[in-house]
Order: C-alpha cells, then structure tokens, then sequence
C-alpha cells in the first residue's frame, strides 16, 4: 500500500488554562489518503477542529502543548519551524472555516484575498495572481467572476463568500483540503450546494478531502470514511457504510437517532441526555459512560481501546458483539 | 456620498450658528456688568458711554447685534474677513490676534500629536503581540500612570527637572522659528509636547493594544494565517488595518479638542495660544474675543467630526453613506 497523504500518530493537544489542563485531544491517530474524503463528526469541544487547527499549525505554538506526530507526504510537520511550515499551509494543505461572514477580511476586495495566496507561494506577477484569482471564482461557481472579484466580502452573500473561501483554499492546487464544518452557518439549501461543490472540486484538483461537522446526515453521502469523536477521542472509525448501517457505539447511534426524518416512525425525535464533557474533568473510564443508556460497571473506571471489530471498522466500547448488534438492530435502526 | 457630505456641510454650518447663538446670549444678554463700560474707560461721562453704545451697536436690539456679528463672520467687517470684532481691552482687530494665537496652538498639538503617535501606538501594538508578558504589563503600567498624571503636576515637575535642575531644556515661553532659529525654536517646545502627550500616549498605547488584541483574535487572522503568509505580514496587513482604523476617529476629535486651545499646558509654559487667550478674555470680559474663541473651538470639533466620518467611508468599504 501506498504511504498515506496525511498520517497523524498519537496526536495529543491540550492547553494549560487557570482552571487545569485542557485535553482538547486525547492520543488520536488517523490517516488521509490520497483523494479520499474523510468526514470527522462530533459534538462541539469533541476536539474535531483543533485536530486540524494543528494539522495546519495554525493552534498557538506557545499557548498548546502538542504532541504526536503529523506527518505530511513523510515529513512531520510539527518538527518544522515557523518558516518551513508556511510551505505547506495555502499551497499544499487548504482550509475553509465555519462562518464565512467572519473568514474573510472585511477591508480587502475578495479578489485580492484571493490572489495574495497565490503570491504568497508563486514567484508570479500580480497581474497573473488576479487573474488566476478570476478563474477560480469563476470554477467554484461565481458568476460574473471578474466583476465579484472587484467587490468586499460584505457585498456577496454567506453561500457566495463560502465559494469564495473554497477558492482560496484551492488557488494553489494543494493535496488537501480540510473543511472545518463549511456549512453550518448556512442556509440549508445552500448547505447541498456547498457541498456538492466540495466534492466535485475535489475529482477536478485531484484532492484529498477532511469535512469536520456535528452533523452526521450531511457527511454521509460525501465522504468515504468517517470518523466519530467523543471528548478528544475518536470512538468509532469506518467506511461511510459501517457508520451509517451498521454503528457498534452508543455515541454514534445517539448522533444518528438525533437526525431528523420525515418517514421516521417515531414522531420525536431522541437526543442524546447531557451535555459533553468537562475536558478538564473527563469522566473516569469511557468518557461517554455519564451519558450512555447501556453503560455498566466496567464503563466506569475502564478505558475501553479503539479496537478492530470488522476489517477497517474500529469501535472503542465496553459491550460484546452480540449486545452491539442487538442493540442496533432493536433501537436504533427502527427508530431511523 | 457627495449628497452626503453637502447635507453635512449644511449641519455643520447650523451647529456653528447655534453655537454662537448660545454663546451671544450667555454673554451679551446675561453680561456681568454692561459691556460699554468696559470699554469706554475710568469714570465715563454719559455722553461717552453713549458714544461707545452708538459705535459698537449696543444701542441697537440684541437680536440686530446679534445679526451684525454673525453677518460680520461670514461677510467680513472692517478689519476684512472672517469679521472677528475688536477687542475691548487692546482696541486692535481681533483677527490679528486670534490667527496669531492659532499658529502657537497649531504647532503645540501638532507637535504633541506626532509624539504621541509615535510613541503610544508601537507600544500598544508590542504589547498586543506579547499580551501577558512582563513587557505587557510593564507596558501597561506605565500606561495607567501616564493617564492618571494631569498636566498640570508633570508639567511644572518636568520644568523643575529638566530645566531648573538638569538644566537640559530650556524654560518657558514662545520662541518663534522665524526670529530665532530652528534650534532655539525646537529646544523650547520639546517639554510641552512631552508634557501634553504623555496623556494621550498612554491613552493610545492602551487602545491600540485592546483594538489589535481583538483584531487578532478575529477568524479573518486565522484565514491569513492559513494562506500561508509570514506572521509579519498577517500582523501588518491584516491586524494593523483592521485594529487602527477606529484610532482615527479618536484622533480626529483629540486633534480637534486641542486644536481649540490646550489651555493648562499654554498657561503653564507661558505660550501665547488659544487656550492662554480663552482664560485671559475671560477674565477680561472681552466679549468679541470669547466669542470668537467659542466659535474656533467649536468650529475645529465639527470640522474634525466631518473629516472623520468621510474619511472613515474611504478606510472601510463596508461604511457608505447616502
């Protein structure tokens, strides 16, 4: 097999607060391949966005305590300095964050947001950035590209201003893209459109994709594989098929049964009790145990360890086979 | 815009009138003693105090004075435009004096101004890009202190060190550029710039700090930051432009405010500004020069809220008016 684009290793982040420490991200390891689209859910603070925050060095280097590897086409990327790592960030690692009313800069035309990427990693003239910049415009989807790149983000609307991000993102061709929930703070039809976008993009750059969300219905259908993460850890990894179908963690199928559906045959919909956890206080064993109908003893002062259950499918959870099969079957797929 | 900045001109010009307006009546109607007499010397006979009312139009009613003066502003009088009166106590056209004051002051806070800026924004910026070191809070200390000391205690404490003890600078007074060259010139202004703008460095320190903190914080950073640009630029580019913008408006009316007279820091190293004049024509009751100092004031805050405000509209794009 092919080494992997992106490999992180044992990834672990916290942050020393007042309060105590914060572990943000708790010894998580993953890997991106080439083209693939990889669809990361979890809850708010399940520390989805800061995985990747560090992926791209963007978590402050003084105020986090990183540890783990990241390694990008063989070259961990932590180990670089300041310098070296702005190489990899614009040109060959891409991002586009949650709220594009607040992403791009307010007193710069959009065009020129755009195309200072490109000069930032191409010996080219300004000429040729602009009009690199029009082009991309124009590929994601913008229509009178060369007039918009004229206008400030606050004349193009949040759906616009997403395109206008994903450009940005890909202005340089780079082998991934990371997605850091791209349509949460967007109208729900603009939401398909945004990424339908991604994922035809991606076939055309030849890229590999990361779409971090909370929302398991939206990922589904875009990505190859998806992974589920529950208070800096990662519970329950697999194809888009094994989550969907075929779940073994409780978490999971509390995401699932909170995805509202018109042909459910339950009229309400059930979410899942509590709140996420303290990552200060992290709850003794497995974390999601305070919060878990089906937890027993051993769910309370023991780590269960992410663990193969069926080829590529890992699920870290305390119940046997059978009771997760059961389970599934009797609760949570009916209800969906 | 153009519609925009005529509608401002035209308020602008109202504010003005009414300004006068109150001014004229707190001190022509409301006078303390009848302004005749102050001009018309010791122990007038009758005839004179009714030659002085019949030349300066007190004879009239209050509300054709008041015509007369404001008519004067904006067509001239004898002594040619803007029409200014004379004064009671110097008997010479206040024009001469009040532009001549207007020089002293100008350079005063121009001077301070450039002090300030020069010193309280580098550092508000360090400090904003250090938050919580010890430079920070030294920084910041220092900031508070400067804001707590009035003029007037640092003012004679910076004379009585640097002058009297050090011997270092020069003492007090107006020494102009043209008589006596540039470096006798500079060396007499160089305590009351320091002086005026330590309070206003420290205030500026302390807001460019808060503005680029926040600013730094916006997601707008996080997208430069993962273009890949150097850290200095996304400081320079992107933090500068959006954190010093609101310092402009705050600018503009400081600039303004001592533009009409910075009347303790003139009173205390003797020079012959506007705000030395305003204490002097009120003590005096020298009704057209109060007046006159009245509108110079009010004039400079209006015209530097019209500046900011259009000026304001050309730094962000999101501001258009209509």
């Amino acid at each position: 097999m092919a080494e992997p684009l992106l490999e992180v290793v044992d990834l672990t982040v916290s942050f020393p607060t007042e309060d105590g420490l914060v572990k943000a991200v708790d010894h998580v390891s993953l890997t991106v391949d080439s083209g693939e689209t990889l669809g990361v859910v979890g809850e708010s603070g399940s520390g989805k966005s800061v995985s990747f925050l560090t992926v791209m060095g963007l978590t402050n280097r003084k105020s986090a305590i990183v540890e783990g590897k990241v390694l990008f086409q063989g070259v961990d990327l932590l180990e670089l300095s300041p310098d070296e790592f702005q190489e990899f960030r614009g040109k060959k690692i891409g991002m586009v964050f949650q709220d594009p009313m607040t992403s791009l800069h307010p007193f710069y035309k959009v065009g020129d947001q755009i195309a200072e990427t490109i000069l930032a990693h191409r010996g080219v003239s300004k000429k040729e950035a602009a009009d690199r910049a029009v082009d991309m415009l124009q590929r994601v989807g913008i229509p009178k590209p060369a007039e918009r790149a004229k206008q400030y983000p606050h004349e193009f609307s949040g759906g616009m201003r997403q395109r206008a991000m994903i450009a940005m993102a890909l202005s340089l061709n780079p082998d991934l893209l990371i997605a850091d929930e791209p349509t949460t703070a967007l109208d729900v039809t603009v939401q398909a459109q945004i990424l339908e976008l991604i994922s035809r993009l991606k076939e055309e750059f030849n890229a590999a994709v990361v779409i971090i969300t909370h929302d398991l219905g939206v990922v589904a259908e875009y990505c190859d594989h998806i992974q589920v993460m529950y208070a800096g850890k990662i519970v329950e990894k697999g194809s888009a098929e094994d989550i969907y179908h075929a779940s073994e963690h409780p978490y999971t199928w509390g995401l699932l049964r909170s995805i509202p559906r018109l042909d459910a045959e339950v009229d309400r919909l059930q979410p899942i009790k509590g709140l996420p956890p303290s990552l200060i206080f992290v709850p003794s064993g497995c974390a999601f145990h305070p919060r878990c109908p089906y937890a027993f003893e051993r769910c309370l002062d023991e780590v269960p360890e992410l663990l193969p259950t069926d080829g590529m499918h890992y699920t870290a959870c305390h119940l046997s086979m059978s009771d997760r099969e059961r389970i599934f079957h009797e609760d949570v797929e009916v209800r969906r | 815009m153009i519609r925009y900045i005529i509608r401002r001109l035209l308020w602008a010009i109202l504010v003005l009138l009414f300004v006068v307006f109150l001014t004229y009546v707190i001190f022509f109607l409301l006078p303390a003693g009848d302004p005749a007499l102050r001009f018309a010397g010791r122990q007038p006979t009758p005839a004179i105090l009714a030659q002085v009312r019949h030349q300066f139009g007190l004879d009239k009613p209050w509300y054709f004075q008041y015509l007369t003066f404001t008519r004067n502003i904006f067509l001239g009088d004898q002594y040619g435009w803007p029409g200014l009166g004379i004064s009671f106590t110097t008997r010479t056209p206040l024009k001469d004096i009040v532009f001549g004051r207007m020089f002293v002051t100008m350079q005063l806070a121009i001077g301070a101004a450039i002090v300030w800026l020069s010193v309280g924004i580098p550092i508000g910026i360090l400090s904003a890009l250090r938050p919580r070191t010890l430079y920070d809070r030294t920084a910041m200390g220092l900031a508070i202190v400067g804001i707590s000391m009035p003029v007037f205690f640092i003012g004679p404490l910076a004379l009585y060190i640097f002058w009297f003890k050090l011997g270092w600078l020069p003492g007090t007074g107006y020494y102009p550029l043209g008589q006596y060259g540039f470096g006798q010139w500079f060396s007499h202004w160089i305590l009351p710039w320091c002086v005026l703008a330590v309070l206003y460095a420290a205030f500026y320190a302390r807001m460019t700090r808060a503005n680029l903190m926040e600013t730094m914080g916006e997601d707008y950073i996080r997208t430069a930051r993962a273009k890949g640009i150097s850290e200095r630029r996304v400081v320079l580019k992107h933090g500068l432009r959006a954190g010093l913008t609101p310092i402009v408006t705050i600018f503009g009316l400081d600039l303004a405010g001592l533009l009409a007279g910075a009347i303790i820091t003139e009173s205390i190293f003797n020079l012959p500004g506007i705000g030395q004049y305003t204490l002097v024509s009120v003590a005096q009751q020298d009704l057209y020069a109060i007046l006159d100092v009245t509108l110079i004031a009010s004039f400079f805050v209006v015209t530097a809220n019209l500046v900011v405000d259009i000026l304001y509209a050309f730094l962000d794009p999101r501001v258009r008016y209509t």
